[in-house]
């Protein structure tokens, strides 16, 4: 084994235990930050893995509306997010799995853990939970076009039709492409924010009167089934948290210290949402699509500059 | 080649054993139709799989130039989808529409010949061929539509069909006219400039509706959602699984025989593409009828196709092998994969209506847990023509996005650009529409008597769906065994490189992305299964607003209400509602529906303003024989009267 094949499958390696074990360690960042901000100490950082190794010892309570289609919802959405996790490049170095064309794969593995959710909601028979998944449904469809209007530009500035190609692409910095860059990766920020439910668009902090969307599909699970819920919750912020971090990590001359770089960035990231959370309050649920529609301006804004 | 002929002929008298059975003519008709459909599928596999060239003369014309019959590779292409289609609606008829039932023979016989119908029309090499082909698959589906003709609707529907197919044939009649002038009734590529030239311009736009019109583009759509929604279910899947596919097939003949497209052509497409897809999902949102929808969403995938058409064309007048290559492939691979997609949804909406009567969404609800086996074949079904991986409306899908993004490096980047963002708007509202369908017919709780009583259908029934969705996942997780085949089915569309498919688009590596998807969502879910216990008789927790009554259950308007209403300006629902009033209103009721834009709101009111306006004529028309011989010596004096000054 030569030196290259082993470097690269350290890299491998670190992906993989990244995309397992870092994903619960976000939302603990988020509220960490939110706590500090509102003056009180808060839960610990470690929170959410004491909540699934305590859930995963749980008993589930079925309703005796629900069939198999409950429990597959939490299972597909965390099958797609490690699959995903595989696609995205974890700063520089190129992803586990890329190929020509993995971004439409990336993009649709979030459609099916979406409708595996919406279906699992849906399969209570609440409407309250139904409401939840026409919002989730509803707001989805801005939120789509804008990521693909991302790649679009992305792809015109790098010439790489791979996630690892556009996103580790060196020297955004001082191409011309600086201004696209920043609309494009403004315009996923609020697809960020959308996806994962999190202030302006949803408030995840409580289960019901404040919550409007992923929370209330979610109901309903308990037990194991809820732990995947959650575990797929905070993988969703971390491989569309290296969506957006991936572009602004500068290069470095070794690896080592750009892993290093991209944990920072992803804390960065996680303060940065929470610093969003702290000051402003949920957008009403009629003012959401407006929201989007910057988003996907902006990102249609950075195609057209690079197509001038 | 003999197994086509033998194919055609046993599928055109697939139905006539039935004529004097008493009972076993629909198992006849399974039978003959199966073993057409073995010759048939060994023909295609024999031009697809490079083993026999790619040209095959059945019979030659007296003078021995041309055959009339030539299964080329895109014939070859599209002659699977339409066997599979249908035997598995014939053997879906054996349960759906018993021998006892009346008509079943009518029906059994038409289906068989419009089954022969395409057969020929498939492989046929000129346009007489072609167009006596097309005739008889236009006309003979009027008989299947109106299979109930009791119900005025259906007759409605019958004629709304007829109207429209006989325009289409017309627009061909003029289109071949003047493609007959120019080369004879023989197909042969087009001398480079004629596509630019003005009758070229003519030629093209005459085909685009004539074609348009059976495919269903959008605004020439209007006569897909109720003929769907009236025939009988196997027949709707028939016609939305392959009949449709027919105008494409049409479409993509001609470009094949179009060395140069002008770029406006492939822009055409696009739009056309982006529009249909767009119109087609939004009005699919809104409708509440099972088939109706169904129907709409035909239009949406017709789109998709003709985004890939566009982007094909695009390639090909740009002189971008690769744009070409992808977008034609992508266009190609949905035709089959929508076939198979949507007969299996047409299918489970037929056993959904066997089981319950009703076509009405929102009278469905719970039918998972009585009908497992429709549930899961419709479940594959939507998440195939949401184009969730790792079924096969991703891989088509995948392919057109593909193109888009090789398209954005070219010249005309603006095209690739908007079909990127049709393509994902359509794919997040195929979702939406989709999780409303399942959500509401499968999932919850009944919300009538007889969504309670729904049984599961006889294995009749539910084998030929257990088929098409096999097939659905099996081109999914494993889309390289049919990269060769679809490459040469391409590489018949004229193109200027080499038709390296493997070469653009990884389809071996969606293998290995399924495979890992699939294992670890069965392993999280048999983990999740073991720590779950259900206590029968819990009802669903909800925050302890458990719903006394399962009509408070969220039904298919209020799913898709956010999203209808932001597209009022394009929907223009109508709803009818009182507002309540009062402590105990006593009255209350909802209603809201959506027409169809181009039947309801503008051909119907528009026909009707014709007919009024143009009623001063019938004064003319007493039915007094002398007052018509005076006309006709008018005539004459006037005819003389010309011809002297």
């Amino acid at each position: 084994m030569n030196d290259s094949t082993l470097i690269r499958s350290l890299h491998f390696l670190l992906h993989i235990l990244t995309a397992l074990l870092l994903p619960p360690l976000i939302p603990g960042l988020i509220n960490k930050v939110k706590a500090l901000v509102a003056g009180r100490q808060g839960p610990p950082v470690l929170q959410l893995y004491y909540d699934l190794a305590r859930l995963a010892r749980k008993q589930a309570v079925l309703s005796r509306s629900t069939t198999w289609v409950f429990l597959a919802g939490p299972a597909a959405v965390v099958a797609a997010g490690l699959v995903a996790a595989l696609l995205v490049p974890f700063g520089h170095a190129p992803a586990p799995i890329h190929f020509q064309g993995d971004m439409i794969l990336f993009a649709y593995l979030f459609g099916l853990a979406r409708f595996a959710t919406v279906l699992s909601a849906l399969d209570t028979g609440s409407s309250f939970e139904g409401m939840g998944a026409a919002r989730e449904v509803t707001f989805s469809v801005l939120t789509e076009p804008a990521l693909f209007l991302g790649f679009a530009a992305l792809a015109r500035a790098t010439g790489s039709l791979s996630l690892s190609g556009m996103l580790a692409s060196p020297g955004f910095a001082i191409s011309r492409a600086t201004g696209p860059l920043i609309l494009v990766l403004a315009g996923w920020m609020i697809v960020f924010l959308t996806e994962n439910s999190r202030i302006p668009v949803d408030d995840p902090n409580t289960h019901l009167e404040l919550t409007m969307i992923h929370e209330v599909m979610v109901l309903d699970h308990s037990g194991r089934p809820f732990a995947l819920v959650l575990y797929g919750a905070s993988l969703k912020l971390l491989v569309l948290g290296a969506l957006i971090v991936g572009p602004l990590l500068p290069r470095t001359s070794h690896p080592g210290l750009d892993w290093l770089g991209f944990y920072g960035a992803m804390a960065l990231l996680a303060v940065a949402v929470g610093l969003v959370e702290s000051c402003t309050a949920r957008l009403r649920m009629n003012r959401v699509p407006q929201f989007l529609v910057a988003g996907l301006l902006a990102t249609a804004f950075a195609f057209f500059l690079l197509q001038a | 080649m003999i197994l086509l002929a033998l194919c055609a002929l046993l599928a055109a008298v697939s139905g006539v054993p039935g004529l004097w059975l008493r009972t076993g003519g629909g198992k006849a008709a399974c039978w003959l139709l199966g073993l057409g459909a073995l010759a048939g599928l060994a023909a295609a596999g024999l031009v697809l799989g490079g083993g026999a060239p790619a040209s095959h003369a059945l019979l030659r014309t007296p003078l021995g130039t041309q055959g009339f019959l030539r299964l080329d590779a895109i014939g070859a292409w599209f002659l699977p989808p339409v066997l599979v289609l249908s035997c598995c609606g014939s053997i879906f008829a054996l349960g759906y529409w018993g021998d006892q039932r009346e008509g079943s023979r009518r029906l059994r016989l038409l289906f068989g010949l419009t089954t022969a119908a395409m057969v020929v029309l498939v492989a046929a090499a000129q346009a007489m061929t072609f167009l006596l082909a097309w005739e008889v698959m236009a006309v003979t589906p009027f008989f299947l539509v109106t299979a109930e003709d009791r119900d005025p609707a259906t007759r409605r529907a019958g004629w709304i069909y007829l109207v429209s197919t006989h325009s289409g044939t017309l627009c061909l009649f003029a289109a071949f006219g003047l493609l007959a002038a120019n080369s004879g009734f023989l197909w042969l590529p087009q001398a480079p400039g004629f596509a630019a030239s003005q009758r070229g311009t003519a030629t093209f736009l005459l085909l685009l509706v004539g074609f348009g019109l059976k495919a269903g583009i959008f605004p020439l759509h209007y006569w897909l959602p109720v003929a769907h929604a009236a025939a009988p279910s196997h027949i709707s899947s028939f016609m939305s699984g392959v009949l449709i596919k027919m105008g494409i097939l049409g479409l993509v003949r001609w470009l094949c025989l179009v060395p140069d497209p002008p770029v406006w052509w492939g822009a055409l497409l696009v739009v056309l593409g982006a529009s249909s897809g767009l119109l087609g999902v939004a009005f699919a949102l809104a409708q509440h009828d099972l088939k109706r929808l169904l129907a709409y969403h035909s239009i949406e995938n017709i789109g998709i196709i003709l985004l890939g058409l566009g982007l094909g064309t695009l390639g090909k007048s740009t002189g971008h092998p690769a744009l070409q290559l992808l977008g034609y492939a992508g266009a190609l691979l949905h035709v089959l994969n929508h076939s198979l997609f949507k007969g299996l949804l047409f299918l489970g909406a037929g056993s959904v209506l066997h089981a319950t009567g009703s076509r009405d969404l929102e009278r469905m609800g719970g039918l998972a847990r009585t009908m497992p086996i429709t549930a899961g074949a419709f479940l594959a079904g939507s998440w195939a023509i949401c184009g969730l991986p790792p079924l096969n409306g991703f891989v088509s899908e995948w392919l057109i996005y593909l193109a888009a993004f090789r398209g954005l490096a070219f010249a005309r980047s603006s095209w690739s650009v908007l079909s990127l963002a049709a393509l994902a708007m359509i794919g997040a509202l195929a979702a939406a529409c989709f999780a409303k369908v399942f959500g509401v017919v499968f999932l919850g709780h009944p919300r009538s008597p007889e969504a309670a009583a729904a049984l599961e259908p006889p294995r009749s029934m539910r084998v030929p769906m257990g088929l098409l969705a096999g097939a659905c996942a099996a081109i999914g997780v494993a889309p390289a065994l049919l990269a060769p085949a679809l490459a040469r089915a391409v590489a018949a569309t004229g193109l200027a490189g080499p038709a390296d498919l493997g070469g653009l688009a990884h389809l071996g590596t969606l293998t290995w992305v399924a495979l890992p998807l699939l294992a670890c969502a069965g392993l999280l879910w048999a983990w999740s299964r073991r720590g779950a216990r259900s206590r029968t008789g819990l009802p669903t927790w909800d925050c302890g607003y458990a719903a006394p009554v399962p009509r408070i259950q969220y039904t298919a308007s209020s799913f898709a209400d956010g999203l209808v209403s932001a597209m009022r300006l394009v929907l223009w629902p109508q709803v009818r509602w009182r507002r309540v009033r009062g402590l105990f209103p006593s009255q209350r009721g909802y209603h809201s529906h959506v027409p169809d834009p181009v039947l309801d709101r503008l051909a119907g009111p528009g026909l009707d303003l014709a007919a009024r306006a143009l009623s001063v004529l019938r004064f003319f028309q007493s039915g007094q024989l002398p007052l018509y011989l005076l006309y006709i010596l008018l005539t004459l004096v006037a005819l003389l009267v010309w011809m002297v000054a």
